[in-house]
């Protein structure tokens, strides 16, 4: 009797969880404006087929600098009349967005732009997209030529490396070690950053500098805690940290300002998170960094897939399009085989301006 | 000869001398190919960095000498991490001691659902916690609403982690007064003995009078507490609240534990034990950047050593057992 009374109440329990759930998931599309309310109403769009609808997938969800992109992407796809659908998958895995990809297929969308987890899994899933007649993109971290029509590049791979080796050589004051830390080894991005930097290096201006190692802190603040501490202790002469990546870039920071360490850092961050570490002075550890604006990243991205659906593109290169205020851009080829956007270069935070963006994003 | 025998049956005969012996070669072998290790300097980096997981190892002694695991500590930590994160970035609570008892309160909580459901729903500990370790992260991510605290944020809070008393950093000492606690609570309280007593045998246990659920139920949430002040710790340390916080990091903690020679089927393992087996666990994650190893390898060369740490283990404990024996034939 006991424990019949016991399941009733848990199954209770449940459905007023579930029940919850859904309530609270609606406030939080009245509160940030994205996710389900908008799914909603594309569904019952797609069935009249008034509006087009554009998803995006971001990487994970409870991220600022995806919610940011999602951000850009819905305000331009509204502006321009279209339909927006955000999703933001569970864990930052190439699993979560297969289930989410199979979702949409079924909505029938006329368009997906994704943040790609992994550059191969995704494959079947954005070709079976591609099958149904729906336009696909990627935006941020691509997946293979064969997988997307088009990849929006928040920045050149090019036009990073060379930012951040101009601003090693003017940290260094052109000549000294330096060290690379870096997220995980095979971090799609990450590698293609520092071999740019490295084919820049060749260049006779670098040639004072000497590039000690590359570690890998895995994007654990733990971890790279322990790297950029055994980088100081086994290069006394070091002068400058490279983080390309926004989680290293910050455990680095912190080291190097708590130590009051004369090593300084740049690298690519979100300004949110150094702009504790930004200053010209030496209280402060890094004097400036880079990163795109995940806005305009969105923004893109919602222009190309407005372009995909419209026909104004095909995603070979040599398309052109005008992405609004954003002005004209060019399909190009890409290394990998396909074709990209390019945003532009990557934009430069400093002690002059991550006030007024550290609440941006 | 007589002399040589008694030093070698020390050695063989406790857990915790042999750890030692593994933790002293380590440390020889790192200073000799990096000699920056063994400074003051570094130790007290080494302690600050590792000091949640050393501080989560005591908690998951007592729950591993139940025989019980717990794999939702991290997503403990990052629920109460992220709340002090949010508290302080809205700058509802500016206090760092409120903080801290906000943390650890919520730790405390958490514990005692998750023992709740254990001790007087009998769920396996394995699956209750892996539900709630959904459940925790989960309710991270939704408290931190897709915000994370930073560094600016954080105002004071994070000097918490910079400051010392007696030359030793707040974490370290915050770190060395729980191991403190734990010691005495395990080895002389009446508390401390019932753990032992129930994880070595329950229903003897249960004979002698002890409430063996409510033991149980203790243990979860001391280590349910232990996880939220650690979440408080992780915030300060990292100045950086993010609900992925140690994502993962359950498996080091259960594997510092596994390495200080605390057996997974209850009963057996030790404070001692618990800190030398945390202790090399950090000495590895610092010493493999320092010693050279290509990054690359890190991973492989830190399983292969916590493997050949724990076979060692293993044999100490037989030769132990094989000696203990012979005495009960003689």
């Amino acid at each position: 009797m006991k424990k019949k009374v016991l399941s009733v109440l848990l199954c209770v329990a449940m459905a007023a969880t579930l029940a919850v759930g859904c309530g609270s998931k609606d406030e939080g599309t009245k509160g940030s404006g994205s996710d389900t309310k908008t799914e909603d109403t594309a569904k019952d769009d797609s069935s009249d087929s008034g509006k087009k609808t554009y998803a995006i997938v971001t990487k994970s969800a409870g991220n600022p600098y995806n919610e940011k992109e999602a951000e850009g992407f819905q305000e331009v796809i509204e502006a321009e009349g279209g339909e927006c659908i955000v999703k933001h998958p569970e864990a930052a895995t190439a699993d979560a967005q297969v289930s989410v990809i199979q979702s949409l297929i079924s909505q029938g969308v006329d368009s997906i732009c994704i943040a790609a987890n992994d550059e191969n899994a995704l494959q079947a899933a954005l070709e079976e997209a591609m099958d149904a007649g729906i336009k696909v993109s990627c935006l941020d971290s691509k997946a293979n030529a064969d997988s997307r029509q088009t990849f929006v590049n928040q920045a050149g791979t090019t036009e990073i490396g060379q930012a951040l080796m101009d601003a090693i050589l003017d940290i260094t004051g052109g000549e000294g070690q330096w060290a690379i830390l870096s997220a995980t080894s095979q971090a799609t991005n990450q590698n293609a950053w520092i071999d740019a930097m490295k084919e820049i290096m060749k260049e006779d201006k670098y040639s004072k500098l000497e590039l000690v190692e590359v570690a890998y802190g895995d994007d654990e603040p733990q971890k790279s805690t322990d790297q950029t501490q055994a980088l100081l202790s086994k290069y006394p002469d070091l002068k400058v940290i490279c983080a390309p990546t926004t989680v290293g870039i910050n455990a680095a920071a912190k080291v190097l300002q708590d130590e009051k360490s004369s090593v300084k850092l740049t690298g690519l961050g979100l300004p949110s998170e150094m702009a504790e570490y930004i200053g010209d002075d030496d209280a402060h550890s890094c004097p400036y960094m880079y990163l795109w604006n995940p806005i305009d990243v969105g923004r893109l991205g919602a222009y190309t897939s407005i372009a995909l659906v419209d026909g104004t593109i095909t995603g070979a290169a040599g398309d052109e399009f005008t992405a609004g205020d954003m002005g004209d851009y060019t399909v190009v080829e890409a290394s990998d085989g396909g074709t990209e956007v390019i945003l532009g270069a990557p934009f430069k935070f400093d002690p002059s301006n991550i006030d007024e963006w550290k609440d941006v994003y | 000869m007589k002399e040589k025998k008694s030093i070698w049956k020390k050695i063989t005969g406790s857990r915790e001398a042999s750890l030692l012996i593994v933790l002293i070669i380590l440390c020889v072998v790192i200073s000799f190919r990096s000699p920056s290790f063994m400074t003051l300097k570094s130790i007290s980096d080494m302690l600050k960095n590792n000091a949640v997981i050393m501080i989560m190892t005591l908690g998951m002694l007592g729950v591993l000498l139940l025989g019980g695991i717990d794999i939702s500590i991290a997503s403990t930590l990052a629920f109460s991490g992220m709340s002090v994160g949010m508290l302080l970035k809205y700058n509802v609570v500016e206090n760092a001691f409120l903080l801290f008892v906000i943390a650890i309160g919520i730790g405390a909580l958490c514990g005692l659902v998750v023992g709740l459901v254990i001790a007087k729903g009998k769920v396996l500990p394995i699956i209750a916690t892996m539900g709630f370790m959904y459940i925790y992260r989960g309710m991270a991510y939704m408290i931190g609403n897709s915000q994370w605290a930073s560094a600016e944020n954080l105002g004071d809070f994070k000097n918490f982690a910079l400051g010392k008393v007696l030359g030793i950093n707040n974490v370290v000492l915050i770190m060395f007064a729980c191991y403190i606690i734990f010691f005495v609570v395990m080895k002389w309280t009446k508390v401390g003995r019932k753990v032992y007593a129930v994880g070595s045998n329950r229903e003897a246990a249960a004979i002698s009078g002890i409430n063996t659920s409510n033991v149980e139920l203790m243990v979860y949430t001391v280590m349910g507490t232990l996880a939220g002040l650690c979440g408080a710790l992780a915030v300060a340390v990292y100045s950086s609240a993010q609900p992925n916080m140690l994502y993962g990091k359950e498996m080091d903690v259960i594997a510092a534990c596994v390495i200080g020679g605390v057996s997974m089927t209850g009963g057996r393992g030790s404070v001692v034990g618990a800190f030398l087996g945390s202790l090399i666990l950090a000495i590895i994650a610092k010493a493999l950047p320092l010693v050279g190893i290509d990054s690359i390898a890190q991973n492989t060369v830190k399983g292969v050593i916590i493997l050949v740490v724990v076979i060692l283990n293993v044999v100490t404990q037989r030769v132990m057992d094989k000696n203990n024996l012979k005495g009960r034939e003689m």
